[in-house]
């Protein structure tokens, strides 16, 4: 286990300096959370009540923080895709390092992000007003982090398995037009039709976004807090064998 | 070294509806000693990295065993990992990173402190002539710097067999040149066993103790390059003669010195035939030519080349097969007349 400690710290040592030595990385990054909170969330303010929310951020930043672990991680793969293309996986795979820290390395980068982007997004909602429970945004973010684990482990595998941007893009938006739409993201889902929530509880990050928001509202005994954590799990759990697997039967 | 046997590798490839299975590597079985360095030679597409990529346990085999360094590749890779060193065509250095970070990290990989990576990495830059490279990116370097730093990750820990993926492909001939240099002292320097894949003649000649030779997946000849060449039956003897109606006369005296006189072609006022030991016979028939008054213009004696023993073997010329443009096309230069040739003469631009 140490191995593996040490040999995914080498691959995200690796890749935290190729990243911060691009600014547009890093200022993007942070600019993000600031431009969704700054411009998006005074539209949601005059509506709050009819969500049957009192305070608009502590409903908004839920959302934002998910929508952010989310699509950040999306994008993780098309990186990965370059590096394949100069042999560097190829490189890797043939060290004795356990095929999963070629993984997990990566993954920590990503991860960190989000969790400094967390940090942004909630640390800006608190000066705008926002009221949640200090546990709640624990729990809040560790879910968030989970989910964004999910996704960029899945964008790995599937950047592994297009090998190719051109096909790898279309795939990201298709996914992700039905995750925007249908997770309640932006909009809760349960002001829409019925139907329409019916619709949305087959789609898993539609549970992540309650549980972080019921967490953020305190509600912490709550079912959907406990939903959001075993979909969070399972889809971390389920992403992580799928981008291990990749790493491991890659045929370049 | 190696020793593997039966290895084959077949990909499904689909080409509309129709799935089609290639056998990319068809029963291949190869041995590789201590301390040799062996030229893997084929056209593209003929299984060399394919069994290169089996061999260095990327990739599984579909049948067939093979002993890397001691270890087997399937159920003990880790073992085999840590004793070899490899060199993909792609390289292995990010274009974008700077490159004593590169080494430093993928020799981290192999469990080996910081310290010590760093101190052999910068002796390696050395003494494969990149000093003050080490913070350079990889995309600002030249082609044959970039192959020197691909070399240089892939023995940076040190290795005892290391595997070389078309080393010089794309360089120019000085780079190449150049790049012999390192790979002649990797097994002089640090004693490695190296096995090398290059679809290029004069390379594998150049470089191998001995030359194993694969088409369409299978091993088609093993053997030293100057066995090879012998199998193809001696040397090519060309007169050019001054008077085309003494052709036939020209003829008729170096049909005496072959085995089978069906072997003698005339064309275009040249006689051409192989001759068994041509460095011995030659002189006598100069001798002989010139007492019947048959006056030459020219005298080629050239030794078989890989390209000859490619043809002979599989009934291509490896160019053709390849479509890759050779490193040179020249043909050696006529030997004046008269000129002892009893040592080999240039075997098509393989010595460079």
């Amino acid at each position: 286990m140490s191995g593996f400690l040490r040999d995914s710290s080498i691959v995200f040592r690796r890749q935290l300096r190729m990243n911060l030595r691009n600014p547009a990385w890093v200022i993007i990054g942070m600019l993000q959370p600031i431009l969704y909170l700054l411009l998006f969330g005074p539209l949601l303010e005059p509506l709050i009540g009819q969500f049957g929310a009192t305070n608009a951020y502590t409903f908004f930043v839920p959302g934002m923080l998910v929508q952010l672990g989310v699509f950040g991680a999306f994008f993780a793969g098309f990186s990965l895709i370059g590096e394949w293309r100069e042999g560097v996986i190829e490189a890797e795979r043939v060290t004795p390092a356990s095929r999963t820290a070629l993984l997990a390395g990566r993954l920590y980068r990503d991860l960190l992000q989000l969790f400094v982007q967390a940090l942004i997004l909630i640390g800006l909602g608190d000066l705008l007003g926002m009221d949640a429970s200090p546990i709640g945004l624990v729990l809040g973010v560790l879910l968030t982090l989970l989910l964004g684990g999910a996704c960029a482990a899945a964008s790995n595998a599937l950047a592994l398995t297009t090998k190719s941007e051109d096909v790898m893009a279309p795939v990201i938006n298709m996914v992700m037009l039905p995750v925007l739409l249908l997770s309640g993201i932006l909009l809760p889902m349960a002001i829409g039709p019925a139907w329409l929530e019916r619709a949305s509880d087959f789609m898993p990050i539609r549970h992540v976004v309650d549980g972080v928001r019921a967490s953020f509202a305190g509600d912490l005994a709550s079912s959907g807090l406990l939903w959001g954590g075993l979909w969070s799990v399972v889809l971390f759990a389920l992403a992580l064998w799928w981008g291990t697997a990749t790493f491991r039967r890659e045929n370049a | 070294m190696i020793r593997a046997r039966g290895l084959v590798q077949t990909f499904s490839t689909r080409q509309g509806r129709t799935k089609a299975e290639v056998r990319a590597v068809d029963g291949v079985d190869l041995d590789v000693e201590e301390g040799e360095v062996v030229g893997f030679l084929g056209p593209n597409g003929a299984g060399k990295t394919t069994t290169l990529r089996i061999l260095t346990t990327l990739l599984r085999p579909t049948a067939g065993t093979a002993t890397v360094a001691g270890y087997d590749v399937a159920t003990q890779p880790q073992d085999v990992r840590r004793s070899i060193g490899y060199v993909s065509q792609a390289g292995g250095a990010f274009s974008g990173a700077r490159a004593g970070d590169e080494v430093v990290d993928h020799g981290m990989l192999y469990g080996l402190p910081r310290s010590v990576v760093e101190k052999r990495g910068k002796e390696l830059f050395e003494q494969l002539d990149l000093p003050g490279l080490w913070t350079r990116m990889p995309r600002n370097m030249s082609g044959g710097q970039k192959r020197r730093l691909d070399i240089v990750m892939g023995i940076v820990h040190d290795p005892t067999l290391v595997f070389l993926d078309e080393p010089t492909t794309g360089l120019d001939p000085q780079a190449r040149a150049n790049l012999w240099e390192h790979i002649r002292a990797l097994r002089e320097r640090r004693g490695a066993t190296v096995l090398l894949t290059t679809h290029y003649l004069d390379e594998a000649d150049a470089l191998s103790d001995r030359i194993v030779i694969i088409d369409h997946g299978r091993i088609v000849a093993s053997d030293t390059a100057d066995n090879l060449k012998a199998q193809v039956a001696g040397d090519l003897v060309d007169l050019e003669v001054a008077d085309p109606l003494r052709l036939a006369d020209a003829a008729e005296r170096l049909v005496r010195l072959v085995d089978d006189e069906r072997s003698v072609e005339v064309v275009d006022g040249h006689v051409r035939a192989r001759v068994p030991r041509a460095g011995r016979a030659v002189p006598g028939l100069l001798r002989e030519l010139e007492a019947s008054g048959i006056t030459l213009e020219s005298v080629e004696v050239r030794r078989p080349t890989l390209d000859d023993v490619f043809l002979a073997l599989t009934g291509r010329s490896l160019r053709d097969a390849d479509h890759a443009p050779g490193p040179d096309g020249a043909a050696a230069p006529p030997v004046p007349a008269g000129t002892p040739t009893g040592t080999p003469t240039t075997t098509e631009g393989a010595l460079r």
